[in-house]
């Protein structure tokens, strides 16, 4: 299945990877696209490490993507985009939110947050977007549409059309809230241009 | 809508749209991950009526009785939720039918978000009832329908098999118009409804019958088909590992693909084997596929391979069938990343003064749970849905000088769904036990389903909200009293009054879920590093708000809600409104 586009979001349970997932799969779907789109539901959602798949291609098979298969991990934490940088294949993109979120093992002492992440994953030979999206959001409007930022800094390296993915948004977000996610997204797209 | 519109669905949502396009007009069910979003869905259909019952059992119940009475009916749960309806479930398969009945049961292979992984396969072959199993939303549309036509077909109640991995992904499926059916007229017949032995011994010949029937059916339905590629490779796989075996393998294999997982087509498995050099069975947890291929006499390698636990994904396949390289793995300096309370979650206040007390607890099933996870650890055992209550009776019959030590901790929707047995058993056999309802208001953990005490239907009507202290009262507790799980002074002293009563007590432990969106958020709270000690005292609720600075703690204001539980630990008071730093 070498022509299938593989994205992963990843992150934190309740960081809006679902609506982020919904974006992209309305995205790929209006270009003609076979498209799956996984999802987390349930007891990981409550502040666990959640992972998101979204595929589109001729004919996707698995909704799962393959480890070392994935052209775009979009992750809105630090630590959650080192835990998933290896389903990366040679030459993927990473876009990274620069906000790091303690875990409980953490918090309690029992583990150690790993430091200069962004670096270690420079250095492992992935492209990198680091973004601080949840500023770029509030300059939108509502920090809580920094998955929105973050995609709109992932979306430069997708070839998709500003416009497809404006309407993705349009489509897919309640309607008072359309117009500072659009916004959070040509911020961070901006931002992402910059780097 | 024209009618080759296109959309892009969960698996979930995809039944749901076959229950409107089969023209079904009643479902009953119990929320359950990752189940429950057939039931939402198929309630925003004003043709369907929907409800939430108060667990798996009446859902059913309730759903044969709209099929008796003529109209196509849907009960739709988790693996484990079929525990509970299993009772209904093997003798309607007796007495069959009225109109069609669909039964869907989503297992959790990978424990996502449960307690078990078994698998529901294991049920069908045990009731005798056919059993689909999509791979795909488009599948999940299209064989809620036939599932539908064979149940009317072979007055039988179908099941429908779905895992995590197909309910919650989504892919594209086409849109159809609603099948126009009216009721099936009911006309009183006992001998087919009334399942005493004289009846049920007439029917028993009628299974049979149509168990033979059903064999030879599966072998011929388009619902089973083979795909050929090399014949080097024989794959039988349904469901998401077919996806993940055509993912790993392509054109280097061919396929049986089964879209019906029982009974299992004996004469299509045979020929498929014949034409394959080398034959493999590609399953998620059990071997129910690959013994009935030794059983017919077909060579075939499953289990010797892949393990009998948890996920398949392609990239395992692969390996294990072309012999080629795992992907590179995770960095070992990870930290794990579990699941936690939520900020300003009501659970948190009472788990810690659980925690405190050190009593033992006996849990049940909900976010809840969570209250096990360090450091709150607060809970000694977990089974099943309800059963918090009835191994606290039994722990306090077998160790009696301990019952002032121990309590239950239940969720109100928990509580309803099959905790109110317990209860009247603490009364009716007098155990001085404490029980603790975790009254959040919503059922939560599945995501904010309504229930009988939250005043709601599912399609948001109002309703009569069951009175929980007056069921209690009602089954013969004569103490109950509330709390607010936000008062830790007010709850450790009133577990310290139950704990030490001579007969059962209920505390109803009342504060609304920090997620609903009628719940008001207070601004985030600061700590005052100047006056901050470093005692860790406020790391003990377990909060992921708080965390541990170089030189004092800090609240990160993005997580906080302002419950003010921190406040309540902090002995040189620093933490305060963000005025305090």
């Amino acid at each position: 299945m070498n022509n299938v586009y593989n994205i992963m979001i990843v992150g934190v349970g309740g960081q809006g990877s679902l609506l982020a997932s919904r974006i992209l799969g309305s995205v790929y779907m209006s270009k003609g696209l076979d498209v799956k789109v996984s999802e987390v539901h349930g007891m990981s959602q409550r502040g666990g490490s959640v992972v998101t798949y979204v595929r589109a291609g001729d004919k996707v098979e698995s909704p799962l993507v393959p480890a070392g298969e994935a052209d775009l991990l979009i992750s809105f934490e630090e630590l959650e985009a080192l835990r998933w940088v290896h389903y990366l294949k040679k030459g993927g993109t990473v876009a990274v939110n620069t906000q790091q979120i303690y875990p409980m093992p953490v918090i309690t002492g029992a583990a150690k947050y790993p430091d200069g992440i962004i670096g270690r994953i420079m250095e492992s030979g992935v492209k990198c977007i680091a973004i601080d999206a949840a500023s770029i959001a509030a300059e939108a409007g509502n920090q809580k549409a920094s998955n929105v930022a973050l995609l709109g800094a992932a979306s430069g390296i997708t070839g998709v059309d500003q416009s497809v993915w404006e309407e993705a948004i349009r489509q897919t977000v309640p309607a008072n809230f359309v117009d500072v996610n659009l916004k959070a997204f040509a911020l961070g797209k901006a931002a992402a241009d910059k780097i | 809508m024209t009618q080759k519109e296109k959309k892009l669905l969960i698996g979930n949502g995809a039944v749901a749209r076959g229950l409107y396009e089969a023209g079904c007009v009643f479902v009953s069910s119990y929320p359950g991950t990752p189940s429950t979003e057939i039931t939402e869905e198929a309630a925003k259909y004003d043709e369907i009526y929907a409800e939430w019952a108060p667990n798996e059992k009446v859902a059913v119940e309730s759903a044969i009785g709209a099929s008796i009475a003529g109209g196509r009916a849907f009960s739709g749960m988790k693996h484990v939720g079929l525990n509970v309806a299993a009772d209904p479930v093997f003798t309607v398969s007796y007495s069959g039918i009225g109109a069609g009945l669909v039964i869907a049961v989503a297992d959790d292979q990978g424990m996502h978000s449960s307690q078990n992984e078994q698998d529901s396969r294991n049920y069908a072959i045990a009731a005798k009832l056919p059993m689909l199993e999509p791979s795909d939303s488009e599948e999940c549309l299209r064989f809620t329908k036939r599932a539908f036509e064979l149940s009317e077909r072979f007055d039988v109640p179908v099941f429908l098999r779905l895992s995590t991995r197909v309910a919650h992904s989504q892919s594209i499926v086409t849109l159809s118009e609603r099948e126009g059916v009216a009721l099936a007229e009911y006309t009183k017949n006992a001998q087919k409804y009334v399942m005493a032995p004289a009846n049920a011994k007439v029917r028993r010949v009628e299974v049979e019958k149509r168990e033979k029937a059903l064999r030879e059916f599966v072998n011929t339905s388009d619902l089973n088909k083979i795909e050929w590629g090399s014949r080097k490779i024989g794959i039988i796989a349904a469901g998401i590992a077919y996806t993940y075996a055509r993912e790993a393998l392509g054109d280097n294999a061919s396929y049986l693909k089964l879209g019906i997982v029982n009974p299992l087509p004996d004469k299509l498995i045979a020929e498929f084997a014949s034409q394959v050099e080398k034959l493999y069975v590609i399953e998620e947890l059990d071997d129910i596929i690959e013994t009935f291929c030794r059983k017919i006499g077909a060579k075939v390698e499953g289990k010797s391979l892949f393990s009998f636990i948890g996920e398949y994904t392609p990239g395992m396949i692969r390996s294990k069938i072309l012999g080629s390289e795992p992907a590179a793995a995770l960095p070992a300096d990870v930290p794990v990343r579990p699941p936690v309370l939520c900020p300003g979650c009501p659970h948190r206040g009472i788990f810690h003064v659980l925690s405190k007390m050190k009593l033992t607890v006996s849990g049940d099933i909900g976010c809840y749970t969570l209250g096990a996870s360090a450091p709150l650890s607060a809970m000694d055992t977990t089974i099943c849905m309800g059963a918090s209550i009835g191994v606290l009776h039994g722990m306090n019959v077998v160790r009696p000088e301990t019952a002032g030590k121990a309590v239950a901790v239940i969720g109100d929707s928990t509580f309803i769904h099959s905790g109110i047995t317990g209860l009247i058993n603490l009364v009716y056999n007098k155990t001085p036990s404490t029980v603790i309802i975790l009254d959040n208001s919503i059922t939560a953990m599945t995501g904010h389903q309504q229930n009988p005490a939250t005043g709601l239907t599912l399609k948001n009507k109002p309703a009569p909200a069951i009175d929980l202290e007056a069921i209690c009262r009602a089954v013969g507790v004569k103490r109950v009293r509330s709390v607010d799980p936000f008062d830790l002074k007010g709850v450790e002293a009133a577990l310290k009054e139950e704990l030490a009563a001579d007969e059962p007590s209920v505390i109803l432990a009342r504060r609304p879920c920090a997620l609903l969106k009628t719940v008001k958020r207070n601004k985030p709270l600061a700590v005052n590093a100047v006056k901050c000690v470093k005692c860790r005292m406020c790391m003990r609720i377990g909060c992921p708000a708080l965390v541990m600075g170089e030189k004092a703690m800090s609240i990160d204001p993005s997580l906080c809600v302002g419950c003010g539980l921190c406040i309540q630990l902090c002995r040189p008071g620093a933490i305060g409104g963000n005025d305090s730093e």
